[in-house]
């Protein structure tokens, strides 16, 4: 089924209005004169399938430049110069395993590519020497790329059969980390802006909603209504100009997988956005993007300007008629502009406020007009789709969501990174077989999906095929793909009121129940984490009067709230409630907190037999909480204490016990 | 027409209505605290939720339009227990302070907690602080007692077109405030106070001239003259439950006199010499040719308003005082020569619809000798609350005729106390004083009734005059950007800041009947149709002041006492 | 009259509301922060009332009314950060600085903000000093990066 659908979509390229690789092929023959250029030897040299002297990737996406990429880079360059080696240096993004930031991969001619893990500039000189002698340092790599047109590397595994690529399927992210996102002729080499010259030439706008609805496609931003159905409906809507959106704010804390995407394959998004606005009958887009991401804020506008002068984007595109100005619009950082009217009212310039539908923004959006807002990994997916046909997508999945879904891997965690899986992987694979598990050897407790709006889930659950449904029976939800992993270090009363901590900072203020309920709620959780030492005799009788009421006010914020940043506020205090009850009242009742998180309802004591009267301790406690002798043992007043921990940092003798 | 079901009743409604409007419209009452009839809904306190049947949360009735065979509960425990939590909620930020409360008993967020039997203090928790904004002449701002249901913001914006306050801030720091967190008093607030007539709690509220008025009345050296604004007589009865749009006028003038004001004045008397002086004014930029359109200069709000935001069309605004200021400046003058009292232990206090009034009484140039022309504004509200508080009941009360000379008025100084009213009144002396007849009918019908923008062309003597009259400021920037970009055929506009002019004004009892606007502007109709007088110009005591005092119209004395210079005003914008 | 905000709002001629945002973002990006000035200019720019202005400026996390230290530490807040004990990171800079997020210093070295999440979940704890990351910060690394940020501050200043 799916060989002659690949057969069809051959068949067809021959009618295209213009085929991407023909553009550039031609215009290599024509303005740079490689007349002997032919499309073959064009796709082997842009894939580097072929290459005549080594080349060098960097992965200098966001996370690598963090775990210090920028100076590694920086060490090639002076390596090769100085050595006199020539070869080719390419930044790349993110290929997800940023644990092992920084990432150097290594082609040599004729052999596959070589990915190696850690690569700290003092690294640089030691690797670059025994791979360039033809000795590769087994302890710094992770594995060899495939490539049909060179040999393979004894003894090494191959990449996609680590264990944490292994279990992937690579859909959205099958480009990055490999190619250079700054180079738009290596994209289209890998099939890039097929889909859209395809889409253009054979396609009628509503064509293209149908193919994409009946893919299956879910909008991936954490709501997971249907994508074809939601240009569809914009499209029905008589107008003289529509938009599309593109939500790449991805507030979420604990989520990447946008920036990664935008970072490592720019394109990708691009020539996604270009079909999608095709489909919905709009010739102008915005993208919604963090101010935070300035990196791929930059490869995004590089991107626009490398599409425009290619004639992919702008007027006329591949000559089909269609017009699509895409904008970069940078947020300014608010959570609530994740809720399609707020970052409508944000890119109109007004406070991100939602307001309430009907009327839906299909109707009445951005400017009045009809608008969709599609998020960046909803928006990535589609190329494909349209590529290799609606059928092919929806082969993966469960019954209600079909296709893949990126998450981003993070906490307590081997393997922190980018995975993308396909739906109805269950989270246990996510969490031990990809993510390789808890390190230390600590127990696993939770699993946080979904965000602020997302819920804890318990090893109980861990068996659970992901898709949207699934996820919502036990409480939690898609979100945009956070999935942050909890040890039994670490509190869940702590984390719900982290995150209502994060709400009511978040909220936007405008109706009372979140407004004011959420700010409530966090109250009532800070009272559980309060230390008596601070307490009064009223506080605890609030205590028990919050912890009454919470049930109660979590269900009216979630029945009354204007938008859903507001109805899925109280979801992290419900999921950790309802799976960790007993943390609660281990709070509440014996004051204690269980995985030793919550400071103020820890005790510190001085094992006297173990100090020996440096001072150290007193004179770094912020509270003035410790007194002694110098080179007498010293003692902690408990009144003071304020549970800070610090004596436990700077302590040499291990002298202060917590219990 | 849709079909639907409302707490088990069949309903039929207008496809495309709201449900809070389908039922009202069927007797049924859900509480609002943001809703503001005619505006785009906000959605934003969810005291109006809600349960529909298969939807699956509750749904604010004032955004979400009815939909065949819908069903509905208005009032399930589900959307009860929701409006009771979100009272509680907002009480639980509240500063509790009702019994100190100028809006004690009369205030939204009190009501409800009442109606939803609120008993307990369920959540407790930090009270957010905020400071007492008291820098304006003309309002006070409690942002602690603020709700934030945004009502004041969108009035401000949307009604009045000038945007003074905003919302500041998120989340549970958000507040309502003017830019950079400063005070009113440097804002752009033209003070119009309609802020505090849509606030449903004592966020908003006049800054009040009580204590002074009450400390002059008490001081023997003092003589203290009162005058009530054309408008206050068919207003205040509605703080005393009477009727909205009866006319108080006997029983009122009884009220002030007992409460030791030595004499008592009708604005209307001024008004009627406006009319004298605007309408020479008018007649006389006619015949030398601009600038036109005369603009109006009753309102104060309005001329902050044109200070503020069109300094360049200052030159078309009329150099008359308003009425107010006319009859406080002839009082000291004019009154006290003639009852031989020294003017500076004259005390003139007003009465007046209005809160920008209180803010024209401090403008300096509004003096003569260094005495102000008016020494302290009363609202209607706050005159009713000094009658309340002497104990006097307005409904017992026998009526006493106003006090000479300025007692005396014609239906026309009436008028100005509703939209189109003044240019009526200066329609029909204008027709005198150009043809020398009156006019045959008085009355004309299109510059009537609430609209926000109403315009007529009359013909006076051969000569075609477009008038046109618009109320609420953000209609009147249309006119006024009309008038910018070349409009012509205006040869007379009269602005009224609030939207229905002084019945609706910022100083007006704080009606829950939607109607009272409406029977207001009827009781102001009926007065002029019954009226013996119906022309400023046939007011006996006008006539006697211009001869024994002020000469003629625009004459020198006038010149000196009525009329007044503008001033351009680099707000903050 | 500023000079360097009027230039950019020469760029944003005939432009209307939807540039508000990205007139801030610019003018605070040279600035360093968005002065009582700078904003009745882009009011008057734009014919907004400052109010509007104001209010969307306070609205978003991103622009502060202060300047910012020489050093702008951005301490993220993200989930992961968090598990990964981000509160002792900020707790350890705002006893090492005595300073609280949203103060700077006073000799004006240093200034600290919280941030949601930088979206570098993978490196957590991170803070970021002038946009650049530093990845898996302890209280000790803290201290470290502070002594060398201190003394690469003393060498601008006084050599």
């Amino acid at each position: 089924m799916a060989e002659t659908l690949t057969e069809k979509k051959l068949m067809v390229k021959k009618a295209m209005i213009g085929d991407p690789v023909d553009y550039f092929v031609e215009r290599h023959v024509k303005e740079f004169g490689e007349s002997s250029l032919t499309r073959e030897i064009w796709l082997a040299r842009k894939r580097r399938e072929e290459i005549v002297r080594p080349v060098l990737f960097v992965g200098t996406g966001t996370c690598g430049l963090g775990a210090g990429a920028g100076r590694t880079l920086k060490a090639i360059l002076r390596y090769l110069t100085e050595r006199r080696v020539e070869a080719d240096v390419v930044e790349v993004g993110c290929i997800g395993i940023c644990v092992e930031e920084p990432l150097v991969d290594i082609q040599l001619s004729g052999k596959n590519r070589l990915s190696f893990r850690q690569i700290t500039e003092d690294r640089v000189a030691d690797l670059l020497d025994g791979v360039f002698a033809g000795k590769v340092p087994s302890e710094r790599v992770i594995g060899q790329h495939r490539n049909p047109k060179a040999a393979s590397w004894d003894d090494i595994p191959y990449l996609d059969e680590h264990p944490f690529f292994a279990p992937q399927t690579r859909r959205v992210l099958v480009r990055c980390g490999l190619i250079n996102p700054r180079d738009l002729e290596e994209y289209v080499a890998h099939g890039g802006y097929r889909a859209l010259a395809e889409t253009l030439s054979r396609y009628t706008p509503s064509e293209v909603c149908e193919q994409i609805e009946k893919s299956g496609l879910r909008g991936r931003g954490g709501g997971g209504f249907p994508a074809g159905l939601k240009w569809k409906l914009a499209l029905q809507k008589p107008a003289d100009q529509r938009y599309l959106i593109c939500n790449a704010d991805e507030g979420d804390p604990g989520a990447f997988m946008d920036r990664a995407v935008i970072e490592g394959d720019p394109h990708r998004l691009i020539e996604g956005m270009a079909i999608a606005a095709y489909a919905m009958g709009a010739t102008r887009a915005y993208i919604y993007i963090r101010a935070e991401y300035p990196l791929a804020i930059s490869r995004l506008d590089e991107a626009i300007a490398q599409a425009r002068s290619a004639g992919f984007l702008g007027k006329n595109l591949f000559g089909s008629g269609n017009d699509l100005e895409i904008v970069i619009k940078k947020g300014a950082g608010a959570f609530v502009c994740g809720e399609e009217t707020a970052l409508i009212h944000s890119i109109e310039g007004r406070r991100g406020m939602p307001r309430p539908k009907p009327p839906f923004p299909s109707e009445s959006g951005l400017f009045g007009k009809p608008t969709a807002v599609s998020n960046v990994e909803t928006l990535a997916n589609v190329p494909d789709i349209l590529d290799r046909g609606a059928d092919w997508f929806s082969v993966i999945g469960t019954e209600t969501s079909k296709g893949t879904k990126v998450f981003a891997l993070s906490g307590k965690i081997r393997y922190t990174g980018l995975v993308e899986v396909a739906m109805g992987t269950t989270l246990r694979q996510i969490v031990f077989d990809i993510g390789g598990g808890i390190p230390e050897n600590r127990a696993y407790k939770a699993v946080q999906i979904g965000g602020p709006s997302g819920g804890c889930i318990p090893e109980a659950h861990l068996d659970i095929q992901i898709d949207y449904e699934s996820l919502k029976r036990i409480g939690a939800m898609m979100g945009s793909g956070g999935l942050v992993v909890m040890d039994e270090t670490t509190c869940m009363v702590d984390i719900a009121k982290y995150f209502m901590d994060f709400i009511q900072r978040e909220s936007c203020g405008k109706c009372i129940p979140c407004r004011e309920g959420t700010r409530r709620m966090l109250e009532i959780l800070e009272r559980i984490t309060r230390g008596r030492r601070n307490e009064n005799g009223v506080d605890a009788l609030e205590r028990f009067k919050g912890v009454m009421y919470l049930a109660r006010l979590a269900s009216v914020i979630q029945d009354t709230s204007l938008c859903g940043l507001g109805k899925s506020a109280p979801n992290p205090v419900l999921s950790t409630l309802r799976w960790f009850r007993d943390e609660y009242e281990a709070h509440i009742y014996e004051r204690r907190c269980p995985a030793g998180a919550c400071p103020e309802l820890l005790t510190y004591l001085i094992d006297e037999d173990q100090c020996r009267g440096c001072t150290l301790c007193a004179k770094q406690c912020p509270a003035e909480a410790i007194l002694g002798k110098p080179k007498a043992p010293h003692y902690i007043l408990p009144d003071k204490c304020i549970g800070c921990g610090a004596c436990v940092d700077v302590c040499r003798f291990g002298a202060v016990n917590v219990s | 027409m849709v079909k639907l079901s409302v707490n088990n009743r069949n309903i039929e409604a207008k496809s495309g209505d709201t449900i809070l409007s389908v039922l009202k419209r069927n007797g049924i009452k859900v509480p609002t605290l943001c809703h503001l009839e005619g505006l785009f809904p906000s959605g934003a306190c969810r005291m109006c939720v809600v349960e529909v049947e298969g939807l699956p949360g509750l749904v604010p009735s004032c955004a979400y339009p009815v939909q065949d065979g819908m069903r509905i509960q208005t009032h399930s425990p589900r959307a009860v227990r929701a409006r009771k939590t979100i009272v509680e909620l907002l009480l639980a930020d509240h500063p509790d302070d009702c019994l100190y409360c100028v809006r004690n008993g009369d205030c939204d967020l009190q009501n409800l907690a009442e109606e939803l039997g609120v008993r307990q203090r369920r959540y407790a928790g930090k009270k957010s602080m905020h400071q007492i904004d008291s820098s304006s002449p003309s309002l006070i701002r409690d942002p602690a007692k603020c709700i934030l249901c945004g009502k004041c913001v969108r009035v401000c914006e949307e009604i009045q077109g000038v945007s003074a306050i905003d919302f500041i801030g998120r989340g549970s720091r958000a507040r309502v405030g003017p830019a950079f967190d400063e005070g009113l008093n440097v804002s752009s607030c033209i003070n119009c106070g309609q802020c505090v007539t849509v606030c449903p709690t004592g966020a908003l509220r006049e800054q009040s001239a009580l204590k002074d008025v009450i400390d002059a009345l008490n001081d023997p050296g003092k003589f203290v003259v009162v005058q009530h604004a054309p408008s206050v007589s068919v207003t205040l009865g509605e703080e005393f439950g009477i009727k909205p749009g009866t006319d108080m006028i006997g029983a009122m003038t009884t009220a002030l006199r007992r409460l030791g004001f030595d004499r008592v004045f009708d604005t209307s008397f001024s008004a009627d010499l406006t009319i004298m002086e605007e309408g020479s004014e008018l007649v006389k930029r006619i015949r030398e040719g601009g600038p036109l359109p005369l603009l109006t200069s009753c309102s104060p709000g309005w001329i902050k308003f044109v200070e503020q935001f069109y300094p360049e069309l200052i030159g078309h605004v009329s150099s008359c005082k308003s009425p107010q200021q006319m009859l406080g400046a002839i009082a000291k003058s004019y009154f006290a020569e003639r009852e031989g009292i020294d003017p500076a232990r004259m005390y003139s206090v007003s009465i007046m619809p209005c809160t920008a009034k209180k803010f024209e009484a401090e403008r300096p140039e509004l003096s003569s000798g260094g005495l102000a022309d008016v020494d302290a504004v009363l609202t209607t509200r706050e005159a009713a609350r000094l009658i309340r508080m002497r104990g006097l009941d307005l409904n017992s009360l026998p009526p006493e005729p106003a006090d000479t000379p300025f007692g005396e008025r014609s239906s026309a100084g009436k008028l100005f106390g509703v939209s189109g009213g003044v240019m009526e009144a200066a329609a029909r002396s204008a027709h005198y004083l150009l043809t020398g007849e009156e006019m045959a009918d008085p009355v004309i019908k299109s510059l009537r009734g609430l609209d926000g923008i109403k315009e007529a062309t009359i013909t006076i003597g051969g000569l075609e005059l477009g008038l046109a009259v618009a109320s609420g400021l953000a209609n009147a920037r249309k006119l006024l950007d009309q008038i910018r970009a070349g409009r012509k055929d205006l040869h007379f506009m009269e602005v009224m800041t609030c939207p229905g002019g002084c019945i609706a004004g910022g100083g007006q009892p704080v009606s829950s009947d939607p109607n009272a606007i409406r029977a207001r502007m009827k009781s102001l109709y009926a007065i002029d149709t019954g009226a013996a007088n119906r022309v400023s110009h046939r007011n006996k005591q006008i006539q006697k002041i211009y001869e024994e005092f002020l000469g003629e119209p625009l004459g020198e004395r006038s010149h000196k006492l009525l009329h007044t210079r503008y001033v351009t005003r680099d707000v903050m914008i | 009259m500023n000079p360097s905000v009027q230039t950019i709002l020469d760029k944003y001629v005939g432009e209307g509301r939807d540039s508000l945002i990205p007139l801030l973002q610019e003018v605070q990006d040279r600035e360093g922060y968005l002065s009582r000035d700078a904003l009745k200019l882009i009011g008057r720019h734009l014919n907004l009332p400052a109010s509007k202005i104001y209010g969307v400026a306070t609205f978003y996390n991103q622009f502060r009314f202060e300047a910012v230290g020489r050093y702008h530490i951005q301490v993220c807040r993200g989930t992961a950060c968090h598990v990964k004990g981000s509160a002792k990171v900020l707790e350890t800079l705002t006893r090492e600085l005595k300073i609280r997020p949203g103060q700077t210093t006073r000799d004006g070295l240093f200034s600290i903000e919280v941030v949601a999440c930088i979206g570098a979940c993978g490196l957590a704890p991170v803070i970021a000093v002038n946009g650049e990351f530093h990845a898996g910060v302890t209280p000790e690394k803290i201290k470290e990066i502070l002594r060398t940020y201190r003394k690469q501050g003393a060498e601008a200043i006084h050599g």
